[in-house]
């Protein structure tokens, strides 16, 4: 049976020699996660089962992000939820305000998550993790509560989408124009319940946070997860940031592909999904005089380092334009302090941005950011349905660090390409 | 278990943000939950939802977010069953996780029209349109999925074992 990556992964994990595509299993999992949101319903549920502890204290991660710091006091009474249940159970890895960051950008940082491993979070954009080889996927709380009692997740063992990646990527465009250009060719549900993995020549000219911005958003085109082939660059992401031994899986030669998209990452340019699908993908050929009110760079999909750093290069020496509320949210403490230290949050207090604490924030309409009626966003963030980020008629406009700061420069949906004069 | 009710009419992609937006996240309780499901699609929705009522839609219905707040506010307003074209992955294993009924049926979600009565017999798999008459076929769960929804919920299955 020529199984493909995932298949291994899960077979492994499953206790099985092989698994085919529809097999259902239960699988032993290496990490569950969960936030502030998601946890209190987990926690609810995990309290019927009458347990005094979780499977494995070291296993199981709350991260409070979404709405911390606490944005109401419902906000807080979840949080306060979440850190009562780790404190009883001695959860090992919880993570509070001045410890947190961003969930999908702070569990890689903190080695949480190595190569060939399984991991589950209630929160949809766990497939993050794929970028470093690890079968990880979105599930509920319900599958939070019974993971953290068992250890164990059921799965349906899902077919694959390979995408060969070839070439290399354009000055100032990024993994965020690639995996946008992705999702407007498979649509939103083009993956749907399926795998999508990541191959090729091309795999070297993409960093590790273009791949983590990849995986990131396989969940918009309906995927169960996102998987990259692993290489030196991952392995040697996993081992700096004290990953667990990497296990790393090969797809079989001959492993069935329900389709295979050549990509050439030459032909990648600066990309934009229009409201209000992550599928509504445009290059700037299609893009008319589109005013923008706010720009927001961050979250798990754009929040690490490299984005930060891909904005300041535009930001540097100009000036935001008048009316453009822009907020700068680096995903983690550390992503902060690296920012500050390297004089990226001088470029864009100067430019006139705001820099604020990592938290989820705007991206999902919770705090630091909400649009008015009728207003829109360029955001580095992954999602831009009806009332994403604020009122049900503000719109959001879905774009890369880049492409995000040079709107910010001009006050209407700009291509870096235009601002660097590239 | 029959299941039966009048049709609730809605198109693809309906996202968990629109069934629950983000700004009532902060909560976890159910009632609180089904006081604002589908706020941001059919304001209409809370005041005309009447115990019973099955939701019929197109394709990914419930894509996005993983949050459980979304089958939790539609169970909690009182819908019996939702169909659909396809279902987004999160909230179909969520769904039968809590126990909300879910179908996966194109025919059927094409067909039934807003007001429609229905009516599903989930161990048959065959889904009667009162209405129009018209009576469509869907595979019955695997045995495995089945266990879940007799456990009454995933949890279910922990007590069984």
């Amino acid at each position: 049976m020529a199984m493909t990556m995932t298949q291994k992964i899960l077979a492994a994990h499953s206790g099985l020699d092989e698994v085919r595509a529809g097999q259902l299993v239960l699988a032993d999992i290496d990490l569950v996660l969960g936030n502030d949101i998601t946890s209190p319903v987990a926690i609810n549920e995990f309290a019927k089962l009458g347990r005094d502890s979780v499977f494995d204290r070291d296993k199981v991660t709350m991260i409070m992000d979404h709405f911390a710091p606490n944005k109401d006091i419902k906000a807080a009474e979840q949080c306060r939820q979440c850190r009562d249940f780790c404190a009883d159970m001695g959860i090992t890895h919880f993570y509070d305000v001045g410890e947190m960051g961003i969930e999908h950008a702070l569990v890689p940082e903190k080695g949480l998550v190595s190569a060939g491993q399984l991991v589950i979070g209630a929160d949809s954009h766990t497939c993050t993790y794929g970028a470093l080889g690890a079968f990880s996927t979105g599930v509920g709380s319900t599958d939070m509560a019974f993971g953290m009692a068992t250890g164990k997740a059921w799965f349906k063992v899902p077919s694959a989408i390979k995408f060969n990646l070839r070439g290399e990527l354009r000055k100032y465009v990024s993994g965020k124009d690639v995996i946008l250009s992705i999702i407007g060719m498979t649509g939103v549900d083009g993956a749907l319940y399926k795998s999508m993995e990541f191959s090729g020549a091309g795999l070297s000219a993409l960093t590790v946070s273009d791949r983590l911005c990849i995986a990131n958003m396989a969940i918009e085109a309906g995927a169960k997860n996102g998987i990259f082939a692993v290489d030196e660059a991952a392995l040697g992401y996993i081992r700096t940031h004290g990953g667990a031994e990497p296990v790393v899986y090969e797809a079989a030669p001959d492993a069935d592909y329900d389709e295979v998209y050549d990509i050439d990452l030459t032909d990648i340019e600066p990309t934009v999904a229009f409201p209000h699908l992550p599928d509504n993908a445009r290059t700037f050929a299609d893009i008319g005089n589109i005013r923008i009110d706010q720009a927001v760079i961050g979250s798990c999909t754009n929040g690490r380092l490299e984005d930060l750093e891909a904005a300041a290069e535009i930001l540097r020496g100009r000036k935001i334009a008048k009316g453009v509320r822009t907020i700068v949210i680096p995903a983690t403490q550390q992503v902060y302090l690296d920012a500050m230290e390297r004089g990226l949050l001088k470029i864009f207090i100067e430019a006139g941005a705001v820099v604020s604490t990592p938290t989820c924030g705007p991206c999902l309409g919770g705090h630091m950011g909400i649009l008015a009626a009728g207003e829109r966003a360029v955001a580095t963030t992954n999602r831009n349905f009806v009332g994403r980020m604020g009122h049900p008629t503000s719109e959001v406009y879905l774009a890369s660090p880049a492409t995000a700061a040079a709107s910010a420069v001009t006050g209407r949906i700009t291509s870096p390409w235009e601002v660097m004069d590239a | 278990m029959k299941l039966r009710g009048n049709v609730i009419k809605y198109g693809d992609n309906v996202d968990t943000d629109v069934i629950i937006p983000a700004r009532y996240l902060n909560t976890s309780d159910h009632k609180e939950l089904a006081a604002h499901c589908m706020e941001d699609l059919d304001k209409t929705f809370v005041s005309r939802v009447r115990p019973g009522d099955i939701i019929a839609a197109g394709q990914n219905f419930g894509c996005g977010s993983s949050r459980e707040h979304a089958p939790i506010a539609i169970k909690a307003s009182g819908i019996s069953l939702v169909i659909a074209k396809s279902f987004a992955r999160i909230f179909y294993r969520n769904a039968i996780n809590i126990g909300l009924p879910i179908v996966e049926c194109p025919e059927a979600a094409e067909a039934a029209a807003e007001g429609d009565e229905l009516e599903a017999d989930l161990d048959s798999g065959v889904i009667r349109d009162i209405t129009t008459g018209q009576e469509f076929r869907t595979e019955p769960f695997p045995e495995f999925i089945q266990n879940i929804i007799k456990s009454g919920g995933l949890l279910g299955t922990i007590h069984n074992s």
